[in-house]
């Protein structure tokens, strides 16, 4: 167990307990904070996107074919955009940092 | 056009089709408005290949196996489809309620269930600034008539099918500029491969790159502008035509003075029933304590819903529970 930090489009910044067996995905919306999350998890809307923002970025692994086509459809599209929905949350990613993307 | 019948589903996904079997059973007719152009909701837009693991007495089943299953399900009893519109205002009036889509067909039933899941599909319109003085003067989410691009400067942005078709389609008639974060395509091969070609031919242009502003005045379009990690620049364009996939919002239901919670429906667990007396809302759109979204719980609140429905459909008429492994009535109706 360890936590993510969590910028919210509002500038707040929020320390969220994480589990492994989670995805940052679950993790945000479980917590209340603002993901659309459309698909519910299953890598089919870009709903999810993230900018990861810090090393640990490092730690993820790289994105699948599936994850790529899906930020097509997401807007401000950046070097460290993911979707929340497609990284499981490992004991690695402890203090990772993160910026929920526009909407 | 004007269309009559018992029930009126929004949303032919799912828990939409289910909802028919569950009434069908119980005599109740009805016809279901839905924005996309085909049956299934989400399960045939978004995952038609993905498989789902949790429906009951399926380990493992397709979003669109399972559309074709539930088809299969409710054929006895002949539900009527308005597909490509949605539902877009509702009167009340003595005999139930009058809805009109956005097609201006008009469908008059005594009670409607919302099963519109997480609201119906619209374009992804690019978070661009002021974007809305352009739209449907030089911004275009789909195309009807592709008369009006002849000879014109068009601005394609996407990687998937519709951004490729339209890209190849257009080429000859028009001066095509695509645009695209990366330099691989969604789409399938054969447009990918065609869409290359013709750049190789100088046919059309192509740009890496997102896009930041919109130029013009009074609607008309005159430069956009666009990044990539190299540099920053504009292309002239007198049409914009962003294909950026669909997304999902409540849309007009949100007007009809039905309690929400967070664009969510609030219903009672009993009878599934909204704020407005002979409105109900199923499957993945309600929200009351406890509520999962799943397809399986979606089809325990058809259920549910149905019993009420009967009561309003037939005031007088005595609903007496039967099974379908045992009734004769029910085997009549199922045709089996």
């Amino acid at each position: 167990m360890g936590i993510i930090k969590v910028k919210d489009r509002e500038g707040g910044v929020h320390e969220l307990k994480a589990d492994m067996g989670s995805t940052i995905m679950e993790i945000i919306r479980d917590a209340g904070l603002d993901i659309e999350a459309a698909c519910g998890g299953c890598c089919a809307c870009a709903t999810c996107h993230v900018y990861i923002t810090n090393d640990k970025i490092e730690k993820l692994n790289a994105m699948d074919d599936d994850e790529e086509s899906m930020l097509d459809q997401a807007f401000d599209v950046e070097k460290n955009s993911r979707l929340g929905c497609q990284i499981e949350y490992t004991d690695e990613m402890d203090g990772m940092e993160l910026t929920l993307a526009p909407q | 056009m004007s269309h009559k019948t018992d029930v009126i589903i929004i949303g032919a996904g799912p828990v939409g089709l289910f909802a028919v079997f569950e009434l069908g059973l119980l005599n109740i007719k009805c016809q279901l408005v839905d924005n996309l152009d085909k049956i299934g909701g989400q399960c045939s837009e978004l995952y038609p290949e993905k498989p789902i693991y949790d429906i009951p007495a399926y380990p493992r089943i397709t979003g669109q196996e399972l559309t074709d299953k539930l088809m299969l399900q409710i054929k006895p009893f002949d539900p009527v489809f308005h597909l490509n519109q949605q539902a877009d205002s509702i009167i009340k009036n003595e005999d139930g309620w009058q809805l009109t889509t956005s097609e201006n067909i008009v469908i008059m039933a005594k009670c409607i269930v919302i099963a519109a899941g997480a609201g119906s599909f619209v374009p992804r319109r690019p978070p661009l600034e002021n974007i809305h003085e352009f739209e449907n003067k030089s911004i275009f989410y789909s195309i009807r008539d592709k008369s009006k691009f002849k000879d014109k400067k068009i601005l394609i942005a996407g990687g998937g099918d519709s951004a490729l078709d339209w890209t190849n389609d257009l080429a000859s008639i028009a001066e095509v500029t695509l645009i695209h974060r990366r330099k691989e395509f969604r789409a399938s091969p054969d447009s990918v491969s065609k869409m290359l070609e013709l750049e190789n031919d100088k046919k059309i242009n192509f740009k890496l790159g997102q896009l930041t502003q919109l130029i013009g005045e009074d609607g008309n379009l005159m430069k956009v502008k666009y990044k990539n990690e190299d540099e920053e620049g504009e292309i002239e364009t007198d049409y914009f035509l962003p294909f950026f996939g669909l997304k999902m919002e409540l849309g007009p239901i949100a007007n009809w003075g039905i309690n929400l919670n967070e664009n969510l429906i609030k219903v009672d667990t009993e009878k599934f029933e909204t704020s407005t007396s002979t409105i109900f809302a199923i499957g993945d759109i309600n929200t009351y304590p406890g509520k999962l979204k799943l397809i399986l719980s979606g089809f325990h609140e058809a259920a549910l819903m149905a019993q009420k429905c009967f009561a309003y459909c037939f005031p007088d008429k005595k609903n007496v529970f039967k099974h379908t492994t045992s009734s004769k009535d029910l085997h009549k109706k199922l045709g089996v």
